[in-house]
């Protein structure tokens, strides 16, 4: 049970605290969000509600999609996400969802987001591995190195960490101290960074 | 980069700065926190170089205090900075003034821009005072 807004990602930049200390913030344009739906214990099994970013409409609606904003009697958004909020019975349909309202400087919040696409990655990028010296007649640099035993077990083990497609997963990072919400512009300065490359869609959870 | 983080910067970095460049002498008013109570401190010396642009712009100061070299790096927005005051108005040709590190007396010095009869925006303030 957490309120959250969905949000874009718009750039990092820097801002002064009174101390004169620099503060990195990545810059959020977050919201305004519609509440599309709600879903109910009774009708759904779970109690959740809908939410819509609102932005510019999309261009090419498929046919069912449009025939559900319209029945919900909603302008149609380009994306749709659950969210659990503290108290539900305040979402009704249509309701409008500004930052202002859930966020304040100070709180602490967890983003989840799509992390930047890394491709094929070997293993010192991917896991950290330390590889070999680059010179004095070393003839291992980057490669993986042993991957298990020989005769027993003759395979290697599950989950051995082994090169491969790094990035572009969920991300979720946590306890980010919000430092600004500035009202009637949308936007919200979070510090630190967040996952995802310019322009994604990243997910604001007030931690509780 | 775009263009809602270029406005935000705008309107939380410092407005009427002091037009200043390398070789110009100023003195920066800092503030300085001791306890719960604050004062001003004023630090002169030759910019020897500023860099970044917008809210992220800094500046170094160089000044030569009981013999000893220090060099000191402002953030133009930074709140710490009260204001910034010009001195003299320096004739470089370099926008990097490094080369005063390895320099003693004279030739550490920056020959004034007035020196050469040119009416500096300085002399002319003064100028318009008297």
């Amino acid at each position: 049970m957490t309120d959250s807004i969905l949000a874009r990602k718009i750039g990092m930049t820097q801002v002064y605290a009174d101390d004169g200390s620099c503060i990195p913030v990545t810059v959020l344009k977050a919201g305004p969000c519609i509440v599309v739906n709600e879903k109910t214990q009774e009708k759904d099994g779970y109690a959740a509600v809908q939410i819509g970013l609102v932005e510019k409409e999309p261009k090419n609606l498929v046919k069912p999609l449009a025939g559900y904003f319209k029945q919900q009697n909603v302008a149609p958004v380009r994306v749709l996400r659950e969210i659990k909020p503290k108290s539900p019975e305040k979402y009704a349909i249509g309701t409008k969802v500004t930052v202002e309202q859930i966020f304040n400087p100070g709180d602490r919040v967890n983003v989840i987001g799509t992390s930047k696409g890394k491709g094929f990655a070997g293993g010192v990028k991917r896991h950290g591995f330390r590889g070999g010296p680059a010179t004095h007649g070393s003839m291992f640099h980057r490669a993986p190195g042993s991957i298990g035993s020989s005769s027993y077990p003759s395979r290697v083990y599950k989950g051995q960490r082994l090169p491969g497609h790094m990035g572009h997963e969920r991300v979720t990072v946590e306890n980010l101290k919000v430092v600004d919400v500035l009202k009637n512009k949308d936007l919200i300065l979070i510090r630190g960074a967040v996952p995802g490359t310019v322009g994604s869609l990243v997910i604001i959870n007030k931690m509780s | 980069m775009s263009m809602v983080i270029e406005n935000l910067e705008q309107s939380l970095a410092r407005k009427n700065v002091l037009n200043f460049r390398s070789g110009d002498i100023v003195k920066v008013h800092v503030k300085i926190k001791e306890g719960d109570k604050s004062r001003i401190q004023v630090y002169e010396g030759i910019v020897m170089r500023r860099r970044g642009r917008g809210l992220k712009e800094t500046f170094t100061v160089r000044k030569v205090s009981y013999g000893v070299g220090v060099e000191r790096i402002f953030p133009i927005n930074s709140p710490i900075v009260d204001k910034i005051d010009m001195v003299r108005e320096g004739n470089v040709r370099r926008a990097c003034l490094y080369y005063l590190r390895g320099k003693k007396g004279k030739a550490a010095q920056v020959r004034a821009k007035n020196l050469y009869g040119v009416a500096t925006s300085a002399a002319k303030a003064t100028a318009q005072a008297e």
